[in-house]
């Protein structure tokens, strides 16, 4: 396979969320549109931020994609393997082993009952690597001590351990399966400021070393900045802009990705003084039932008649630089 | 909790000794304790202590495997409905509320003249059962596990949703691990707390049975039969209901101790590192 084939390749995903209502007799009454038609690739060895507020579907995005939810329409490939046509356990097991995912919350993604050891040593165990009890556990304690942990800890539970150190063995976890690529859903945002700061700077050590990709979910701006090679901006279900980081945070095109950007705090309270914020009105819509047109117009300064009628095409204005919305010239 | 494990174990120790002292008759009917017969004897002169402690054999027989058949199809029932839902969840709740709906005696009494009709030959465990016993195990099994699959369900629907069952899922573990290997530990008290009642429950329940006449077979004693038996002289000889009565109450309360102890020795926060 050539380099250049980008690793994961997302095509015109939908996942709707059905809300049904009655007892006896359910019947769906109305769909969340959490992730609506998004297409994007992941390229080899890159790291791709994906931002948007609460809500706006960047996680449901990131466990479709790795078929932890069945999607609605659409087609993902990772390594060239069709995600969703993988119905043989053989066929999902190649792909589970080079897409892993890393949890939010550290508190919820470890069994309370399973120690470190098993816990990361499972996916070997599903996967058959090393099948040798004792190669295990010392690859488990290589593991640890790759992210940062005592290899002594393997026989402790969850609970004895803090978040950024939960956090690690997540991570620990994921690596174990020797994957190429992770999805990183918001690991940093429940740990502390302190901590956070640790667990980017691990990854992108384990990024350098291992070759891996990441598809990075926050909505701390600073962070993706720091991190990630490529950002995404997600609204309401919907990508509204995708660009090259420095050409996204300089140059933002989408009113969306402006706001954004503006409410990003500047250290030097006199420039973050003087700064000129750019306020949205009104709160995100509900996705049960979605704005026509451009998804973004009741709350766009920017926004004319024609974005609420019409879709704004998902179109590459500058190379390497998408954007959705009818105001940006072409 | 240990000492009252003990005091279990050495119930059974006695167990022992005490050979076939149960079929004894003689013309002391009903005969207080006394010094040869410290719990006295019964209607038909037969000493009450080895009777409780032959009958004890078979009523924690009883209770501990009809709790094993209990928790068996409770726990599958409740993890398959709690952990696939939708269609099958529907289903196998359903079956459950119309088990629970038809009143556990009928279900007993219909399901004890069922097989007891047909099953009476008799087994050989070290010494000679009448059949009865497993077929009195096999129906209290079945007809107690409603309780049980519910609160497994309900543990299931909850746990589930938990990040560690979707990092299982990413990690490529299959449906059946997932669902012993992750979620069952982690609803383990729930199930430990309704078995150790259901222990209770079995050895009650035996004695319903044996009250209609179709539990265990006379000769055979059980505790539940033995008290049955002393229906009539509650008044006249104590003794009869009293001790099988306090050996009933010791047992539960150990085992609902025993059942405690095990909750904890299996919670990973209270264990010491």
């Amino acid at each position: 396979m050539k380099p250049a084939d980008p690793l994961v390749v997302v095509k015109n995903l939908k996942k709707y969320f059905p809300v049904t209502s009655g007892l006896v007799f359910q019947r769906k009454t109305g769909e969340v549109r959490a992730v609506d038609d998004i297409s994007f690739t992941v390229e080899r060895g890159e790291t791709l931020g994906l931002v948007g507020e609460s809500g706006c579907g960047k996680t449901t995005a990131g466990r479709t994609l790795l078929g932890l939810y069945p999607p609605t329409a659409g087609h993902v490939t990772i390594d060239g393997m069709d995600v969703y046509a993988a119905r043989r356990r053989r066929d999902l097991l190649a792909i589970r082993r080079k897409a892993q995912i890393i949890f939010q919350d550290p508190y919820a993604s470890l069994n309370p009952r399973w120690t470190v050891d098993a816990i990361v040593s499972e996916p070997m165990r599903v996967h058959s690597i090393l099948p040798d009890p004792k190669a295990r556990s010392e690859r488990v304690k290589e593991l640890l001590s790759l992210v940062g942990l005592s290899g002594q800890l393997v026989n402790r539970f969850p609970h004895e351990f803090s978040g950024g150190q939960r956090q690690r063995i997540g991570i620990a976890r994921a690596l174990a399966s020797d994957p190429l690529f992770i999805v990183c859903d918001e690991p940093i945002s429940a740990l502390d400021v302190s901590i956070q700061a640790q667990v980017v700077n691990l990854l992108e050590d384990l990024q350098d070393r291992f070759g891996l990709t990441y598809l990075f979910i926050a909505h701390n701006l600073s962070m993706v900045r720091h991190i990630c090679n490529r950002v995404a901006v997600m609204y309401l279900g919907v990508m509204v802009e995708l660009g090259e980081r420095d050409e996204l945070y300089d140059h933002p095109l989408h009113p969306y990705t402006q706001a954004l950007l503006s409410a990003v705090p500047i250290p030097n309270p006199k420039q973050d003084r003087a700064r000129q914020r750019m306020i949205l009105s009104g709160d995100v819509p509900s996705p049960l039932n979605p704005p026509s047109g451009c998804r973004f117009h009741p709350r766009c300064p920017l926004a004319v008649e024609r974005c609420r009628q019409e879709i704004p095409a998902w179109r590459e204005v500058a190379t390497g630089h998408w954007v959705a919305c009818h105001k940006v010239a072409e | 909790m240990l000492v009252l494990l003990f005091i279990y174990a050495f119930g059974g120790a006695l167990i022992f000794p005490e050979s076939y002292a149960n079929y004894t008759d003689t013309s002391l009917r009903l005969s207080p304790p006394s010094a040869r017969h410290p719990f006295g004897t019964d209607t038909i002169g037969r000493d009450v202590l080895a009777r409780t402690i032959y009958g004890g054999q078979i009523s924690l027989i009883i209770g501990l495997l009809a709790v094993s058949i209990e928790s068996l199809v409770g726990i599958l029932v409740g993890a398959l409905a709690g952990y696939y839902g939708g269609f099958l969840d529907s289903l196998l709740m359903r079956i459950t509320e119309a088990m629970l709906n038809i009143p556990e005696i009928f279900l007993l009494i219909v399901m004890a003249k069922f097989f007891g009709g047909r099953i009476p030959e008799i087994h050989l465990l070290g010494r000679v059962f009448s059949g009865s016993v497993i077929v009195i195990v096999v129906i209290i099994g079945l007809t107690s596990w409603m309780y049980l699959a519910r609160i497994v369900r309900a543990e299931f629907l909850s746990l589930k949703e938990n990040e560690f069952v979707l990092a299982a899922r990413a990690t490529g573990t299959s449906n059946f691990e997932i669902i012993f290997r992750h979620i069952l530990p982690n609803s383990i008290a729930p199930i430990i707390v309704s078995a150790t009642l259901g222990v209770a429950n079995a050895i009650l329940a035996e004695a319903y049975i044996s009250f209609l006449g179709l539990g265990v077979q006379p000769p055979t004693a059980t505790w539940g039969n033995m008290l049955d038996g002393a229906n009539n002289y509650l008044e006249s000889a104590p003794w009869l209901w009293f001790f099988p009565g306090l050996l009933i109450l010791l047992t539960v309360l150990s085992i609902n101790f025993l059942g405690d102890g095990l909750r904890d020795a299996l919670d990973p926060h209270s264990r010491a590192v």
